[in-house]
Order: structure tokens, then C-alpha cells, then sequence
């Protein structure tokens, strides 16, 4: 049965919260609002605690999560989500703290985001780092918004920006919104770039190339010093796209393939819950030229303070792109990161990627007889197959990913990278243990048994969840986005 | 510790299926001389020292629930119900993402289209999306929205918006020839200013190329604008009307946007159940009317029947969308503050419509309690006529700077100096009073003005 939404719940009288009795002397409203401004009506649902809770408790329920399932949404990082990392973010100290309090009733604030501006700044090996976007999509902007500063401040007006035909669409969407026009780089055989395109396409209008690395294939560049190399003898700059950095944690530095700017993806990389589609955080770490540039304000410190103090926050940045949000970003995210990267350190940073690398390797090597590979190579975290031969049958990676669910997991993403036909990307992430990865195995090598034996299973699937396949298309053509309050 | 299960045995186990002898071997693409370079971070730590070690930069900090406060200005401290925090920690909603996959998603995706739903219903609107990251970025993201609707350039801001989001503002739009007009300037030193965008003032810069006029309200200075000569001046001209509300509490008391004719709402949603969380995360507010809904920014969601005509909820007018479109979507934003978003409907629904009102209406009470108790002190007067809802500014006979430092000195974190962002307001303190602030609590700060006040005569 379909939960009811919260309007149909409602019943006139009923609440589910109290507040104490007003304790200053009451005026009337019109002395403090004019009768003209008042609102006449307020059409919110009426529900009592229980059934409110009972409402929401049920609703969870219908969610896949990766506290409940395997999760292997490739470009995603799924990852386990540390509970004491939970605990630290609902600290009192951090939870109800004004971002506009003096920075001495903040030192502890602060201190955790300078530290963790400057692990991010080890890892990637880049000179500095913002916190202040609040996704990956916002460190784009932000990154790209440098970029643009960046050439201006040298009296150049580039006009393109060069995105590979197996980027994210974020990445043409963000360099649009900063003025510059797309051109897309076609990927070559081994799904590397193609070096003679880029050649040809890097001129002195060239702003930057945005490059995901590993990419999106989940394949390291054999050719990136190169592709690098020839970015900057034409005077462009290398955008990282670091959404697929948990591969690489401590095994190589951002700034050593020649990157210039780069983002970090707290929800990913560094295991902060995604939360149903956000909060996550979006930090940009730059090189040297671009440090300049970085959105006001960073934190800093005093070099003369005390151990533990003399954290502030720095405003004094003459030639900075700006803010590209309220305040200094999404702190209780950098709170869980910064939990992390100090319960890991170093060498559990490094166990990390090994890990996420031979999980996603061993998932290649199981299912790559059941599903074509696309590209005959080893991968890093994550593995993307195309289900062609599946196609055959009438079936496709829609109804592969819908029947895994049958099977009690959650899909893989499909149809991305948009240069593979009926993509199948799947990233295991390292928090999964070898019997979980067997047991998907499994269920996608009988799927694929199902798809020649009995196509129709797969293609009608899923059989149990609380509704079955929506119709997509009527749902664009007529919108209903919002309940409308029926008169009771 | 780290949260990796598998032991050598295992991955020895898959090295052989993989069919390569050391993990090594799958990092052979990285240039050689550039592997497994020194990393140089603190040794680890176990669950208890990094509980105990974040505890520790926890308690530097000065909190709210312990120190009375009396700062809003764009963030604002009201009491969350248990029940808020009790259903944003089911790990069922923190640890899934964006519901790409309905058949398996519908409790975010309904949560998602209920706090649309209640959005809408809040601010007088036909729709609204599943959420932005914060209440700037919202207001960045309406301007160019405004921009493409109207296909003009032009932007009227009002001087009452944010301050950090017209930074925002400037900071998303240089790429793309925007004209931003108004806003901050209206204030500077010699101009007479009443804390309010006095339409004589918009008339002038109002044009038939403005794409949009901006008003906060209630303003930064919390002060309530003429939104309806406001709205009339910026229709007659074609231009589009965005309002942007940072405390939308107010709504509960408060004509809402839809009333006066926006078009497009933004604002903070962070007063709806969100902590205060030292600025993030938040979630921004946006809606609008329904003939632009195509031309809005961030992710929406519908309602949907199944092949068995079951109701259900799907992401949905993706076309708009990054990743459809690409370089000609929308906007990149390719997620929302989906968590953040919950908090508030869980928060809305908590309250219901009579509970929303007394909150309100308490913190009008409160704050006006507190204003004119401050004003009656010597040399205190309130630097704006106007009406406010929840918070106002005083201008004062010490510097605000040093206030706040013997306010703290008694334990109490003072208001918001407006000097930080505007020159001619140099003795102005924004001060802002909610339900969460009990009445021994005002009483102490008029005691500690009075006493700082006079300590400067002597």
C-alpha cells in the first residue's frame, strides 16, 4: 500500500510539538506588524508525533542505502559511512556554533578546517585549498571561476574550454556558466585521450582542459604527463575532476600529473554520507599561480600563536574570485572528513585506494566472461560494462539494473559514460568484503543466465519493491510537483 | 582502524582471480616515478582518541545552547524538535544518495515531493525544486534564471539583500555579462538611508532592460520592505520580481512572496530544523511560477503511476538537466541538500500551521521586547523605523566591536556589527530575538548594554 502523504495524514487540531508559554508581556500583532502584512493563511499538515514519526520511519524503509545494501552506483564511492564520525558532528561545539560569533569562541572551528585545508593540500600535493563549495558540481564553478580570473588577470581573454566526450555533464554545464564556449575531446581506443586531437584542439584560446582522473571509465590515462605537458606549452591549465579520487588516495599526488586545480569530493573520497542527494562538500585545491584566486574567506594562523590558537578568518585576498556561498561552507560535512582522514592516516589512506583498486578488479575479472568490457584493460576503482550481448535478447541495462534489485541490490549507474553503449559502471568501493562482491557476482551472472532463458523475468523487473516502473515520460509531459491542500 | 574488511588471505584470493601477483601491478598506468609518494599526516587514530580529540575542538568553542546569543543576520537559532534529529539519523535516508532508481528510492523521493509541496504552500508559490546548496547560491542561480527568461542583462538588487549573497552574486555572474545595480551602494556614507529600498530609489534604476528586481525581506537590517510598490515598479517594466527571505520563520507570520506577485522565491531554509552548524550545511529555497518551471535550476521531483497504477515519485523534467544537456543546461547543480531539505519538512509538518504561527508570532514578541527595552536605553536607539519581524538594528554609543567583547566577558555573544559590511553604519548592532531566546536571557543583555553604555560616559 502506498504511504499517504503527509497532507492526507492531516486532521484538523492536531499538532506534534509545544513551546513554552510566551514569557514577555504580549502586544497585539498590529502594533508590531501592519494588519496589511500579516498573512491570512497557512496551509501546513496537522499531525500528531506519532504518526508523524511513523510516517517518516515507513518512508525510510523504501530506500535502498548503503547501511542497508550493496551500493555499487559507479562514479559514486558508496562508501561506509563511520559512525563516530556522526557522533563527532553532533558535538554541541559544532553543531550550535553561529558562523558569526567572534573567531576566539571558535578556535576549535577553525583549527579543524585549517588542519583540514592542509591534509587536502598534502594529498592532492597542491599549494592550498578551499572548503567553501558545498558539492562537487559548486568546486567546479568555483575552480573554473579561478581559471577565468586567472587569464583575465593576465590580460588574456581565452574563450574554450576543451572536456572530454567521457566527462561527467557537469563539467560542460560549469565551464558554460563561466562564459566559456565547450569543445569536446574525443577519447581514443584504450579510452585515454586522444593526443593528436588534443594537439590539434589546444590553441592560445584554450582556457583549460577539464580532465577526470582516474576517468570515467574508470581507466588511469596512460598518456597524462603528456596530455599535461601540452595543455601548458599553450598557456592552458589542467582542471582535475577528482570525483574518482578515491582510486588514487596516496598513490599518486594530483599535483605531480601537472594539475592546476582540483576537486575533492568529501561525500566520496572521504566517506561523509551522501545523505539522499546532499549535503556533500566540494573543496578546490590550486597550484601555486592560482592560489591568488581562491574564494575569500580561507582560514589562516597567526605564526606567533600558542599551540591550539590564533586561527582566524582571512578576508585579505585583494585579487580573490570572491564567495561562491554564505559563510565558510558545509562545516558539519568538513567535521566527518577530518574525523576520517585522522582515524585513517597516511597508511590507511593508501589501504584505501589498494583496497577500492583490487575490489573493482576482482569484480572485472568475475563478470567480464557474463558482460562485455569495453576496454580490454585493467581498471582502477570502479568497472564499466556494456551489456550488448545482453541487448541481443531484448534485454538492457535498465532491466539488468532493475533486476539486481530483485536480487537485493542496489544498481549500478547505467548508460554513463554516455561513450559506451548500455553502460553498466560499477564501483564497489573498499568497505566491501570479498564474500559481498561474490554474492553480486553471483546475482549478475544469473541475471545474465535469465537474460537467454527467460528474458521476460529480467525486463519486468523489479517484482517486489512498493511500486514497479514508473512512467517517466507522462510524469515530464503532465507535472505534478506538489500536493495541492484539499479543504477540509 | 580502518573500515576495509577484507584480510591478506582474501586479498591474496582475488590478486590470483585478477591474475596479477602484487596490488602494485593495477597501479602500473601511474608514471613510475610519481607512485606512492610520501604522505605526511598525523599518525591514526582509534575510535576513542579521535572521539576524544574531536571532543576537545568541540569544547574550544563557545555554543549557543550554553551562551546565550543574539545573532541571525543569514543564520539563525531556533529549537529543533527531537523528532527532527530522530528522522534525519535513520541511515536509510543519510546513507543513500540522489534516487536515480525510484523503484528502490521512493522514501526520499516522497519526503522530496512533500517538501516541494510544503515550500510552495510557505511561500504562496506554484512550484518549487528538491532544494540548492544555501540561500546565496539560490539567489545567484534565480538571477540568471531571470536573465534567460527575459533575455535582458540588467539586475536591480535591493540594499537590504545579504551582503555575502550579493557576493555570491558577483562572484557566479562576470562570465556571463550581467549588470548587477544597486544593492550595497545605496548605503554608502552621504546618502540618506531608512533601512528600506525606498521605491523612489528603484524607479531610477529600473529600466526596460532589468531582468530582475531583488528584494530580501525582511531585509538584512530586518526591516520589511514595500515589497507591493516594489512589485508594481519592477512589472511595469517587465522586469521579474525574486524575493529572497533568509529567515523564513517569518513566513509564519508574514504576507507570503506569492501574495505580492514574485516570480521567483529564494531564500535560507537553515530556520527550519537545520542546526546552526557553524554556517553549513544549509539548503536553499526556490520557487516559482508555474510558466518558468522549465527554466528552473536544480532537481525536481513528480508525482508518477506504475504499469498497475500504483502513485509514486520520480526525478523528474530532466531535460533542463547537466546531464542531458550538458553546456546548455540549466545550471551544473547536479544535486540538493536532499538531508537538509528532510530536516525542514519533518520540521514544517512538526509544527503544522497553528505551531509554525506561534513560533513565529513568539519571536516578534520577543524581539520587540527586547527592542524596545534597548531603545529605552541611554544612548541606544533603534537606527530604523520601519517594522520588523525577528530582528533589529540599534545604533549605539560604544563601538559594537567592543560590546560583543564585554557582552562576552558576561557570557553572553552579542548581536552583528553592520560596520563589517557597511561604512555608514558604522554604531549599528543587528540584534536578533527568536523563541529560543527566554526572557532572562534579553533582560541580562539590556542589563549589560546599560552597564557597557554607561561604563563610556564615566
Amino acid at each position: 500500500m502506498p504511504e499517504p502523504l503527509l497532507i492526507e495524514l492531516s486532521e484538523p487540531g492536531r499538532t506534534g510539538y509545544g513551546l513554552p508559554e510566551l514569557d514577555v508581556p504580549a502586544r497585539s500583532l498590529d502594533e508590531m506588524v501592519p494588519p496589511g502584512r500579516q498573512r491570512r493563511e497557512l496551509n501546513l499538515p496537522e499531525i500528531s508525533q506519532i504518526d508523524l514519526v511513523r510516517h517518516f520511519t515507513r518512508l525510510s524503509q523504501q530506500n535502498f542505502s548503503v547501511d542497508t545494501t550493496f551500493y555499487p552506483l559507479g562514479s559514486c564511492t558508496m562508501k561506509y559511512n563511520p559512525k563516530v564520525n556522526e557522533e563527532a558532528a553532533s558535538q554541541p561545539g559544532f553543531r550550535a556554533i553561529h558562523p558569526y560569533q567572534p573567531a576566539e569562541t571558535a578556535q576549535g572551528a577553525l583549527r579543524l578546517m585549517y588542519e583540514l585545508q592542509g591534509y587536502l593540500a598534502e594529498i592532492s600535493g597542491l599549494s592550498a585549498v578551499t572548503l567553501q563549495p558545498a558539492a562537487g558540481a559548486h568546486g567546479e564553478l568555483t575552480g573554473m571561476l579561478m581559471v577565468r580570473a586567472y587569464h583575465k588577470h593576465r590580460g588574456s581573454q581565452r574563450r574554450v574550454v576543451l572536456v572530454p566526450d567521457s566527462a561527467h555533464g557537469t563539467n560542460p554545464a560549469t565551464a558554460a556558466m563561466c562564459g566559456y564556449q565547450v569543445s569536446t575531446l574525443r577519447s581514443n581506443g584504450r579510452g585515454g585521450v586522444d593526443v593528436a586531437e588534443l594537439r590539434q584542439l589546444m590553441t592560445e584560446d584554450v582556457a583549460a582542459l577539464m580532465l577526470t582522473i582516474p576517468n570515467t571509465l574508470g581507466l588511469f590515462d596512460e598518456h597524462i604527463l603528456e596530455v599535461g605537458d601540452i595543455v601548458h606549452a599553450r598557456g592552458g591549465l589542467l582542471y582535475c575532476d577528482g570525483a574518482n579520487m578515491n582510486a588514487l588516495l596516496g598513490q599518486v599526488k594530483f599535483a605531480d600529473l601537472g594539475c592546476d586545480v582540483l576537486h575533492f569530493n568529501l561525500h566520496k573520497t572521504f566517506s561523509t554520507p551522501h545523505g539522499g542527494g546532499g549535503p556533500g562538500a566540494g573543496p578546490v585545491g590550486v597550484s601555486k599561480l592560482l592560489v591568488p584566486f581562491l574564494p575569500v574567506p580561507t582560514v589562516g594562523r597567526r605564526a606567533d600563536a600558542a599551540e591550539g590558537d590564533g586561527y582566524y578568518l582571512d578576508y585579505d585576498r585583494p585579487l580573490s574570485i570572491g564567495r561562491v556561498r554564505s559563510f565558510y561552507g558545509n562545516f558539519g560535512v568538513m567535521v566527518r572528513a577530518y574525523a576520517y582522514i585522522r582515524t585513517l592516516g597516511a597508511e590507511g589512506l593508501r589501504e584505501v585506494s589498494e583496497n577500492a583498486v583490487i575490489n573493482a578488479n576482482y569484480l572485472l575479472a568475475r563478470l567480464s566472461s557474463f558482460y562485455e568490457v569495453p576496454y580490454q584493460r585493467r581498471c582502477m576503482h570502479e568497472a564499466v560494462f556494456s551489456a550488448k550481448r545482453q541487448r541481443a535478447h531484448g534485454v538492457r541495462a535498465l532491466d539488468v539494473a532493475k533486476r539486481l534489485i530483485d536480487y537485493g541490490y542496489h544498481p549500478p549507474t547505467i548508460y554513463f559514460p554516455l561513450i559506451v553503449d548500455e553502460a553498466l559502471m560499477i564501483e564497489p568501493t573498499e568497505t566491501e568484503s570479498l564474500q559481498t562482491l561474490d554474492a553480486f557476482s553471483q546475482a549478475m551472472i544469473e541475471i545474465a543466465e535469465e537474460t537467454k532463458k527467460e528474458p521476460e523475468v529480467v525486463q519486468s523487473a523489479p517484482h517486489h519493491t512498493p511500486v514497479g516502473r514508473l512512467d517517466e515520460v507522462l510524469a515530464a509531459r503532465k507535472p505534478n510537483l506538489r500536493w495541492r491542500a484539499p479543504a477540509k | 582502524m580502518g573500515y576495509v574488511p577484507n584480510t591478506d588471505a582474501d586479498r591474496a584470493a582475488m590478486l590470483a582471480a585478477i591474475g596479477v601477483k602484487s596490488a602494485a601491478e593495477l597501479f602500473e598506468d601511474i608514471p613510475a616515478q610519481l607512485r606512492r609518494p610520501p604522505l605526511s599526516l598525523p599518525k591514526p587514530l582509534s575510535e576513542p582518541e579521535v572521539l576524544r580529540h574531536m571532543c576537545q575542538l568541540a569544547q574550544r568553542n563557545v555554543n549557543v545552547e550554553s551562551f546565550p546569543s543574539f545573532l541571525g543576520a543569514g543564520a539563525y537559532y531556533h529549537f529543533v524538535p527531537s523528532v527532527v534529529g530522530h528522522v534525519t539519523s535513520r541511515s536509510e535516508f543519510y546513507t543513500s544518495y540522489t534516487p536515480y532508481q525510484p523503484e528502490v528510492s521512493q522514501g526520499t523521493l516522497q519526503t522530496i515531493y512533500e517538501y516541494q509541496s510544503m515550500v510552495c504552500e510557505l511561500t504562496g508559490m506554484d512550484v518549487a525544486n528538491a532544494s540548492m546548496y544555501d540561500g546565496a547560491s539560490a539567489l545567484a542561480e534565480a538571477i540568471i534564471m531571470a536573465c534567460n527568461i527575459t533575455r535582458r542583462d540588467r539586475v536591480v538588487m535591493a540594499p537590504g539583500v545579504h551582503p555575502e549573497y550579493q557576493q555570491v552574486v558577483s562572484t557566479y555572474t562576470p562570465g556571463l555579462d550581467i549588470e548587477i545595480v544597486g544593492g550595497g551602494r545605496l548605503t554608502e556614507p552621504g546618502r540618506p538611508f531608512a533601512g528600506t529600498f525606498d521605491p523612489k530609489e528603484a524607479r531610477r534604476l529600473l529600466n526596460d532592460n532589468v531582468a530582475c528586481l531583488v528584494v530580501q525581506e525582511p531585509s538584512f537590517f530586518g526591516c520589511l520592505e514595500p515589497v507591493d510598490e516594489l512589485s508594481q515598479l519592477a512589472h511595469e517594466c517587465g522586469a521579474l520580481l525574486v524575493l529572497c527571505c533568509t529567515e523564513p520563520i517569518s513566513l509564519g507570520l508574514l504576507r507570503p512572496p506569492g501574495d505580492y506577485g514574485a516570480d521567483i522565491v529564494v531564500g535560507e531554509g537553515q530556520s527550519l530544523g537545520n542546526p546552526l552548524s557553524f554556517g553549513g550545511p544549509y539548503l536553499g529555497l526556490f520557487a516559482c511560477r508555474e510558466r518558468f518551471v522549465r527554466q528552473m535550476p536544480g532537481r525536481i521531483v513528480g508525482a508518477a503511476v506504475d504499469h498497475e497504477g500504483r502513485r509514486g515519485y520520480v526525478l523528474t523534467l530532466q531535460a533542463r538537466e547537466q546531464h542531458i544537456r550538458r553546456e546548455k543546461a540549466s545550471s551544473n547543480i547536479c544535486t540538493n541538500e536532499a538531508l537538509n531539505a528532510l530536516a525542514a519538512s519533518v520540521y514544517l509538518a512538526s509544527l503544522g500551521k497553528a505551531g509554525l504561527r506561534r513560533v513565529a508570532e513568539q519571536c516578534a514578541q520577543k524581539a520587540h521586547y527586547a527592542a524596545e527595552r534597548i531603545a529605552g536605553l541611554p544612548g541606544f536607539h533603534l537606527a530604523f523605523e520601519a517594522p520588523f519581524f525577528d530582528e533589529f538594528a540599534v545604533d549605539c554609543p560604544v563601538d559594537p566591536s567592543i560590546i560583543n567583547e564585554r557582552l562576552l566577558e558576561r557570557g553572553i555573544i552579542g548581536g552583528y556589527p553592520l560596520k563589517n559590511h557597511y561604512a555608514s553604519l558604522s554604531n549599528a548592532m543587528l540584534f536578533c530575538v527568536t523563541e529560543a531566546n527566554r526572557r532572562e536571557d534579553v533582560d541580562a543583555l539590556v542589563s549589560a548594554l546599560e552597564e557597557i553604555g554607561r561604563g563610556r560616559s564615566v
